[in-house]
């Protein structure tokens, strides 16, 4: 026997102990690991029904190759156009909009010097995240038609001159989209930034006032360049979910009458696949956002790691 | 001299007209994020008819308590109820326990196969199968109608078993040396000793499972076809809310076109509305120390 081989099995035999010692701990992990196999990979693995012309009577295996004709028929179908713009507009307002508002309002928070009036409107303004969509659904149906209370307060304010539908014109739906998940959110979001803002440094404050440093001075050379890491995590996180216009807002919102502005990849592909039962081609439309989501993922992961030299891996 | 003396002052005087205006837009913040509860909750106690011609905001106009007693004496929405209590109990106690026991192994840095074992887990953080072959997948398990569905496929979430190993990482190692000592194996160790010492990162997850679990429509609507007792309370709402919602659009928003079957539905919608939300207004202040610190060992992951 060689050295080599000598050590080698030594090495064995101790890898082989080292596992029979944390058997107890492999026995707890496995059950975790067989779970994601089943419940995250072989959904992976039936992605190929996009290349298939599967028909729910047969298996998949049984199913004919037709290669990239589903992907065509979507590139092709007169709703796509529609599609992607209603996706990417409605993420892209969220992005634009929606996501410095929650930076904000923790910055605004920390400002407040009451200890528990701070307390209290941070514990009120995570209310809303608890609500579900389903609920908030029901609630803005009833505020957004002709008669509701957005039209009562706009008409009593002098904002519109007549009742307004919302959800019963295509035209506003982005704003609505936009405002009502704002709403929900924004202080869910902030609680991030407000764990960021606490623990930078005090004495750089004191220095700062020290050298005469007004309010705004401070936030912007101080306090925002201390949790630009933190932003920019989020920020990667939010672009890499670019196509994902929250799908149960969207689904409770839209309706027949708004539906031109208020279809996006996610609602579609649950009705050309649940409701018309073209699972093939649904899952063709569904593979086209993941694969886009997960190159603006690197993207994003990328740049930030040039730029700010923070990344999620 | 003088002129510091000024221009503090006058550095004072922009403070306070800052805080004036920084108080006055977190007030209106706290009202806009309170009112649609309160609204919701005032026009469950209006008449169900009465509520329909609108402009009930701050107060019931003809207070009754009749929506409470038809919602609670509907038997499908006392099932729908009722499916939503077990799947909201039973599947959040089987992911948080789940998931903790998958994490545990994995926060210790000596376990053979870890980066392995992670890979695994970080791939469906970013990539997943889609709507229609996890549909197909839980077709094939049998999963369709059947109660399970709410918790099988909800036992485990990667992204709260990384919050749960970085909290476990904590815990000093010397009381698991100690135990270990006693005689007791890993899983004995988890039991006894990890399990007990990590009730904030347990409630934080449980109140995000738990969360989920009852603000769910989803899978009621996906995966059971057939058999409607099965359907959670809020699959039953968006039901309702969809059904209004086209109703009100082919009525074309007239409220002269107020049906019986409307108001009836209406009033379910409301007091189910205010059934299902005040559980969750309750118990979210206790765990907000909880949840904040879940959240930042979370997402702020160096």
């Amino acid at each position: 026997m060689t050295e080599k081989s000598v050590q080698e099995k030594r090495k064995k035999s101790v890898t082989m102990r080292r596992l029979m010692n944390q058997k107890y701990l492999q026995l707890m992990v496995i059950p975790g690991i067989i779970w994601m196999l089943i419940f995250n990979y072989i959904p992976m693995g039936g992605i190929i029904i996009a290349f298939k012309k599967f028909k729910i009577t047969k298996s998949i295996a049984e199913a004919p190759w037709v290669g990239l004709k589903y992907f065509e028929e979507f590139f092709q179908d007169s709703n796509f156009s529609n599609i992607m713009v209603n996706t990417l507009g409605i993420s892209l307002l969220k992005l634009i909009i929606g996501f410095p508002l929650p930076i904000i309002f923790a910055l605004l928070i920390n400002e407040i010097r009451n200890l528990k009036f701070k307390k209290i409107t941070q514990t009120i303004s995570y209310l809303p995240h608890f609500l579900s969509w389903v609920v908030l659904g029901g609630i803005l149906t009833t505020w957004l038609n002709s008669t509701g209370v957005i039209n009562v307060l706009f008409q009593a304010l002098h904002i519109t001159s007549g009742p307004v539908s919302y959800l019963g014109d295509p035209k506003y739906f982005w704003g609505v989209a936009l405002v009502s998940d704002s709403w929900k959110e924004l202080g869910w979001s902030a609680i991030i930034y407000l764990a960021a803002i606490s623990s930078v440094d005090q004495q750089l404050y004191e220095a700062a006032t020290v050298d005469g440093a007004t309010k705004i001075q401070k936030i912007f050379k101080i306090t925002l360049p201390s949790i630009k890491g933190t932003i920019a995590i989020m920020l990667i996180l939010q672009v890499s979910g670019l196509l994902n216009a929250n799908f149960d807002q969207i689904m409770i919102l839209k309706n027949q009458i708004n539906i031109s502005r208020s279809q996006v990849i996610d609602t579609y592909v649950y009705q050309v696949g649940m409701s018309l039962g073209k699972y093939s081609y649904a899952t063709a439309v569904s593979l086209f956002k993941s694969v886009i989501a997960l190159f603006l993922l690197l993207i994003a992961n990328f740049s930030s790691k040039r730029l700010l030299g923070r990344s999620l891996y | 001299m003088k002129r510091s003396v000024s221009s503090k002052i006058k550095r004072s005087k922009g403070t306070l007209i800052f805080d004036i205006l920084n108080t006055i837009l977190m007030l209106f913040i706290c009202f806009v994020c309170i009112y649609p509860i309160w609204y919701v909750i005032v026009n469950s106690f209006n008449d169900a008819n009465d509520a329909l011609m609108g402009g009930i905001y701050w107060w019931p106009r003809q207070f009754s308590l009749q929506n409470y007693k038809t919602v609670f004496s509907d038997n499908s929405v006392l099932q729908a109820f009722k499916i939503t209590i077990a799947k909201t109990l039973i599947g959040t106690t089987v992911n948080v326990l789940f998931t903790a026991m998958v994490a545990y192994p994995l926060s210790k840095k000596y376990l053979i196969g870890r980066k392995f074992y992670m890979a695994i887990g970080t791939i469906t953080m970013f990539f997943s199968g889609g709507l229609i072959p996890t549909f197909l997948l839980f077709k094939g398990l049998g999963l369709l109608n059947n109660f399970w569905v709410y918790v099988i496929p909800a036992a485990f979430n990667f992204f709260n078993l990384l919050i749960m190993i970085n909290f476990f990482r904590e815990i000093p190692d010397a009381l698991e040396e100690s135990a270990k000592i006693d005689g007791a194996n890993d899983f004995t160790i988890f039991r006894k000793v990890i399990l007990p010492l990590s009730k904030p990162v347990l409630a934080t997850i449980a109140l995000f499972a738990g969360v989920g679990q009852w603000n769910d429509y989803f899978g009621g609507l996906m995966y059971i076809t057939d058999n409607r007792s099965l359907e959670p309370i809020q699959t039953y709402l968006y039901r309702l809310v969809a059904q209004v919602q086209s109703s009100q659009m082919a009525s074309s928003i007239s409220a002269s076109n107020i049906s019986a079957k409307d108001s009836t539905s209406t009033a379910i919608k409301l007091a189910a509305m205010v059934i299902t939300t005040l559980p969750i207004c309750c118990v979210y202040p206790f765990l907000q120390k909880y949840f904040i610190k879940g959240m930042m060992i979370g997402a702020v992951k160096e």
